[in-house]
Order: structure tokens, then C-alpha cells, then sequence
């Protein structure tokens, strides 16, 4: 076993699919020299310029490139350094990668990976915070992970590799340096599965990303009073784990969704929705959906702060529905 | 003139003539078809510009990868893309190139490289430059080309896309295929500065500004520029410049441009100058008409054949999407 930190689980993946996989490669702004968070330090020096390509500042040209790429027969891995920068490249992403499989009848795919690292942290404010998750689960075309563990993150960015379709790879920003215990040998995760990361009976909150550290200690200060949570961590929110969510949730009654997006329109609101219209007659409260007011992410961190949601807040949302 | 230069090749310009005619039928045919419904959504022919198609798709080999536009019929045809699979896409039909899911702005033929067209102007110049990085990648012996009209030059991806080129040394050529309109303005009023080539020898990458509706002259510069980037030259950059002769989509009467002005550009209409020259040097007006008689009857059996083809399957409403996720989200059943 190697401890390893969620950012080296990332860079683990990405090596081990290189060595495996000569038609793997990665592209993105200053990767020459280890990426803006040192993402993949290191990682020139073995596979060569070619193959950890530096990029222009050029969002639109490193995703639509990309998709060129992964259609003319290679597996690109697409780094956009903040996930708010992915948005100079949303019709490369949205318009072509999503959208050639399909509209060529099945004639190519798209196996290409970007990586969009998220949310909020050291104060980087309005355009370097968001969580922007939902959007990309509304096209069709595009997986949507977000992993919360280092393990997670090895796993599911080799399945991620191994796609042959667009994985949009959200990383969180604040998980880089949380560490874990991984084994010599972990093969690709499975996509489209949850991970329940404790069991309980009473109620069901359900989280991705950051996120689920809230839930877990969340569940922690309830277990102390006696109230028994079970915490999913969806790992995946295209496709999302329904049974795993749907069969929890049958047998506790009670959800709390918890997320670091803006509440609105967020992927908070499908989870809700499909439990709501499974479980109607079984629901012992009405389902809870915690996140972000609808405002930009502000810079001071006591503003930053109120729009988090902590543990705090999901212990209370549980012991409403009580 | 094609009639003047000293490497006229009768025989080839004949041939080259011939395959004009395919595309303006074609064309012809899918107009009429979409006056009777048959053709389902916008289609944007290329009348007046076979002569792009025909000199530059037609001059490149087929293992060479194509990227193409919402005005790319005559491009997919010159890849080699079946007139029969072409016109079924057109009508939605079964057996179309993309299963009829796909239509005019999104056709692509991938057994013969054309890797698509593009309802979004600029976005395939982007998507050429990576399909070069994986040519180079890949160490493979072959070039991508990407055509786009003369509005693109004004959308971002063409810095972002050249500069890519130029930066990593790709085996692509650039094609700015000018029709002078941005859908119904003139692109001209819209675009600072002396124009494409300009602007991609900027960047540098070496451009050239040839007559567009010179078939012979289009193939002759497409071949030497091809050569010059299977030799390590790096992308390059054409210019050709054309004249739209009808409208901006099928249904567009075009009405913005005065009468005298159109009748006065199809005296210069590429088919017409091409005939000129084989007439000149005395090939028979009736292999002339032959080329268009054949052209027609190919693509009236092409209508026909796509007017009796099967709607797609159910299925193919739910078939490749992606992989792995349910596509059914709304009619999910518990
Ligand atoms: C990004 C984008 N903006 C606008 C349009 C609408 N549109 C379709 S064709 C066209 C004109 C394109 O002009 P040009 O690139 O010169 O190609 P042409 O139609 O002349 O072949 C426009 C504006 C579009 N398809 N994509
Ligand atoms: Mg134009």
C-alpha cells in the first residue's frame, strides 16, 4: 500500500493509462512544467513533449483540437487548469464532443477527457470557484464525473481514459492534498457507480465531490445523538447511481442532497426530483436540497464562508426531517 | 483562364468538368427535393463553387482526412462519399451516411475521411488542427485539409486553430473557401483588414490567393501545398475565392444583391469556364453535355432511391448516444 494524495491518484492514472496506451495523451496550459497545481510534475521527463503537450491560451483550440484528435483515432486527456475556463471552450464541448457520436450515426467517437478542476478554494472568488457540475449532466453525450477520494480519483480517471465517449473529470480543488492508503495494482472504477460510505437507517443524504466530507461528519454528530444516516457519495452524476440512491432512501424515508453549487438548477434538484416521484407514498419528510444561494462567489472568506455548506447545516437539515 | 496555362491536361480537365457537374446536380436535386418536402431541413448549396471542391477535395489522396461546413456537399461528394447514402441523409432516411440523423450540416462519411460537416461556422477548424496533431501523433503519412467559408475567418477558432497549427507544425491545409457572403451580408463590410491571408500569414503560415472558380488552378495550388506538407512544411494556408450564385440556404431568394450583379457572375460560373476550355481545344459539345446528362441521371436515381428508402427504426432514436447511462431519462419507468 503507498499513501497517495488525491492529486497524485490523478497523475497515477493518467501514467499508468500512458504506459498502457500509446494513443493517450495529454494537453493543457503549462503542463511542460507540472500544471498550474502540479498535477503533472514530473510527468514530461517521461513521456516526452509530444505526449504532455503545453498549450497556448487557447481554451477553444485545446477542446476542439481534442475532439479532432479523438476522432482521427487517439485518447486525448484535456486539462483546463479551472473549470470556469471551460467555458471559453462550451462549443467544443457541448456542440461537437457531445454531439458527433450521434449526429454521425455511430460513424466515431469521442474518447476524450477533460479535466475541470472545481470549487471553491483559497479564496479565488467569482470566476475560479464554481461548481458547475449540472450543466454538463443536461448534455446529452457527456459523463459527468466528480470524485471525492484519491482512490476514487485513480480509479475512476483510468475508466475515464478508457471511455470511449467525453468524460467531463471534475476534480475538486480542496481535496488535492487528502490522503489515502491505495494498493500497487487498482484497476479502472466502475462509472455510474455510488459508493455508500456509511450505512444508516433513519435518513439518506446524498452528496459527490468536497461535499461528502461534510455529509460524513454530518453523520458522525447525528450517530452521537443517535440517529443512524446513511451517506452516498454518487461518484458519478452522469450516469448517476438512482438504484443505490432510490433503494437507501426507500429504506430510511428521509433525503437531504447536499452540494457546494448554487442550489438552483443544480444536480441537487435531479436527485430530489427522481426520489420524489419514486418514493412519493414512502417519504416519512419532504426531501431537502441544500446549496449555495444564487450568487457569485464572493472573495472575502467570512462571505465565502456563509455560502458554504457544512456540516453543520446537514446535521440540521437531518434532524428536520426527524 | 484554365485555357491558357501551358500544363493544360485536356483529359483531366474533362474529368474534372465531369465531377462539377456531379456536385451542381446533386445540388439541383436536393433543392427540388426539398421544394417537395422530401428534403427535411436547411440545406446551403454550393452552385458556383464546385469548382473549390473539385480542385481541392478532388486533389487530395484518400487516406487524407477532410473537415467540412453546412455548405459541404460538393466537399463530401469529391471525398467520395455515395450520392445514393448522401441524398438518403438529406431525406432523413435509412441508410443515409449518418442513418438520417445527421441531415445536410451534419453529414460525415468517416470510410472515406470525410470526418464532418459543421452546423457551427469555425468550429471545424479547431477539430482539423487536433485530427493533425493525431496524424503526427500517430507518425501517419497523410494530411488533413479544412475547408471553411470566408465569415470564419472572423470567429475565433480561426486564431485559436491556426496558431495551434502553426505552434505544434501540423499536416494540415487550411482551405478559406470565399463566397464573398456571410449568409446574407457581404463579408467584406464585416472584416477588417486585407483578409484570410493576411491573417494566416500573420500567424505564419504561408498563404495563397488563387482564383476559385479555376478548377485546374484550385487542383494545381492544392497539390503543390499538399506536397509541401507531407515534406514537413507545416500547415498552409488557401485562399480561393469564389462567388455564391444562389442564395444563402435553398429557400433564400437572395433578394440583398441586384439582378445585373448575379447574371454578370454566372458568366463566370466555374462549370461554363471549364466547358469554354474543352470546347476551345476542340472536345465535343456532346461529351460536354454527356458529363451533365450523366450527372443528372445519377442524381435523379439518387432521388429516387433515397424517396423510397424506410424512415430509420425506433431504435436508432436511442443508439449512440454514449456508452454507458440510460438515454430514456424522460420515459424512465420505475
Ligand atoms: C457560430 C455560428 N454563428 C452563426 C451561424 C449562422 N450561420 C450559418 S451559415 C453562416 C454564414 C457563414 O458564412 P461563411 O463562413 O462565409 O460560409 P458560407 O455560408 O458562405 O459558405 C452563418 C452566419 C452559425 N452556423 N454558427
Ligand atoms: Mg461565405
Amino acid at each position: 500500500m503507498v499513501k497517495t494524495s488525491y492529486m497524485e491518484a490523478g497523475k497515477r492514472a493518467l501514467a499508468e493509462e500512458m504506459r498502457r496506451d500509446p494513443t493517450v495523451w495529454a494537453v493543457g496550459e503549462d503542463l511542460g512544467r507540472g500544471g498550474v497545481f502540479g498535477q503533472y510534475a514530473g510527468m514530461v521527463e517521461e513521456f516526452g513533449p509530444l505526449r504532455i503537450s503545453d498549450a497556448p491560451i487557447s481554451e477553444a483550440a485545446i477542446l476542439g483540437s481534442a475532439v479532432g484528435a479523438a476522432l482521427a483515432g487517439t485518447r486525448p486527456v484535456v486539462e483546463m487548469r479551472f473549470a470556469d475556463f471551460a467555458l471559453c471552450a462550451v462549443d467544443e464541448l457541448v456542440n461537437q464532443a457531445a454531439k458527433a457520436r450521434y449526429m454521425f450515426g455511430g460513424q466515431g467517437g469521442v474518447p476524450l477527457v477533460v479535466r475541470e478542476p472545481m470549487g471553491m478554494w483559497r479564496s479565488s472568488a467569482a470566476q475560479h470557484s464554481q461548481s458547475l457540475e449540472a450543466w454538463y449532466v443536461h448534455i446529452p453525450g457527456l459523463t459527468v464525473v466528480a470524485p471525492a477520494t484519491p482512490g476514487d480519483n485513480l480509479r475512476l480517471l483510468k475508466a475515464a481514459i478508457r471511455s470511449d465517449d467525453p468524460v467531463v473529470y471534475m476534480e475538486h480543488k480542496d481535496l488535492w492534498g487528502i490522503e489515502e492508503e491505495l494498493g500497487e495494482d487498482e484497476p479502472p472504477g466502475a462509472l455510474g457507480s455510488a459508493r455508500i460510505v456509511r450505512e444508516g437507517d433513519d435518513a439518506t443524504v446524498v452528496s459527490w465531490s468536497a461535499m461528502v466530507r461534510n455529509a460524513a461528519a454530518a453523520a458522525e454528530q447525528l450517530a452521537e445523538e443517535g440517529v443512524s444516516v446513511e451517506v452516498i457519495d454518487l461518484r458519478t452524476l452522469w450516469p448517476w447511481d438512482r438504484g443505490a440512491v432510490l433503494e437507501s432512501v426507500r429504506r430510511t424515508g428521509r433525503l437531504v442532497v447536499a452540494q457546494e453549487a448554487v442550489s438552483v438548477g443544480g444536480f441537487g434538484a435531479e436527485v430530489a426530483a427522481t426520489v420524489s416521484e419514486a418514493h412519493f407514498g414512502n417519504l416519512k419528510a419532504p426531501v431537502k436540497r441544500l446549496g449555495a444561494p444564487r450568487i457569485p462567489i464572493p472573495y472575502a472568506k467570512p462571505l465565502e464562508d456563509m455560502l458554504r455548506v457544512g456540516p453543520d447545516a446537514i446535521a440540521d437539515a437531518v434532524r428536520a426531517q426527524l | 483562364m484554365s485555357g491558357s496555362r501551358p500544363n493544360l491536361d485536356l483529359e483531366r480537365l474533362a474529368d474534372r468538368h465531369r465531377r462539377m457537374h456531379r456536385i451542381r446536380a446533386f445540388e439541383e436535386q436536393a433543392v427540388a427535393a426539398l421544394q417537395e418536402g422530401l428534403v427535411l431541413g436547411a440545406i446551403h448549396p454550393s452552385i458556383g463553387q464546385e469548382a473549390c471542391a473539385v480542385g481541392a477535395v478532388g486533389s487530395l489522396a484518400r487516406e487524407d482526412l477532410l473537415l467540412s461546413t453546412h455548405r459541404g456537399h460538393g466537399h463530401t461528394l469529391e471525398k467520395g462519399a455515395s450520392a445514393v447514402a448522401m441524398m438518403r441523409e438529406l431525406f432523413g432516411r435509412e441508410g443515409g451516411n449518418c442513418g438520417g440523423k445527421g441531415g445536410s450540416m451534419h453529414i460525415a462519411d468517416f470510410s472515406v475521411g470525410m470526418l464532418g460537416a459543421n452546423g457551427v461556422v469555425g468550429a471545424n477548424i479547431n477539430i482539423a488542427a487536433g485530427a493533425a496533431h493525431a496524424v503526427r501523433l500517430k507518425g501517419e503519412r497523410r494530411i488533413v485539409c479544412c475547408i471553411f467559408g470566408d465569415c470564419a475567418v472572423n470567429r475565433g477558432p480561426f486564431l485559436e486553430g491556426l496558431n495551434w497549427a502553426r505552434v505544434f507544425d501540423l499536416p494540415v491545409l487550411f482551405v478559406c473557401e470565399d463566397n464573398a457572403f456571410a449568409a446574407t451580408t457581404r463579408t467584406e463590410a464585416m472584416t477588417g483588414g486585407p483578409g484570410p491571408a493576411a491573417r494566416a500569414e500573420a500567424l505564419g503560415i504561408p498563404a495563397r490567393a488563387v482564383d476559385g472558380n479555376d478548377v485546374d488552378l484550385v487542383a494545381e495550388v492544392t497539390t503543390e501545398l499538399r506536397g509541401r506538407i507531407l515534406d514537413g512544411g507545416g500547415p498552409q494556408f488557401l485562399w480561393a475565392k469564389t462567388w455564391r450564385l444562389t442564395g444563402h440556404t435553398a429557400v433564400d431568394k437572395a433578394a440583398y444583391r441586384d439582378a445585373g450583379e448575379v447574371e454578370e457572375r454566372w458568366k463566370d460560373d466555374p462549370i461554363a469556364r471549364a466547358a469554354e476550355t474543352l470546347r476551345a481545344h476542340g472536345v465535343a459539345d456532346e461529351t460536354l453535355a454527356g458529363h451533365r446528362e450523366a450527372a443528372v441521371g445519377e442524381m435523379q436515381a439518387a432521388f429516387e432511391e433515397a424517396k423510397a428508402a424506410p424512415w430509420p427504426e425506433d431504435g436508432a432514436l436511442y443508439a449512440d448516444v454514449q456508452d454507458i447511462g440510460d438515454p430514456r431519462e424522460a420515459a424512465f419507468r420505475w
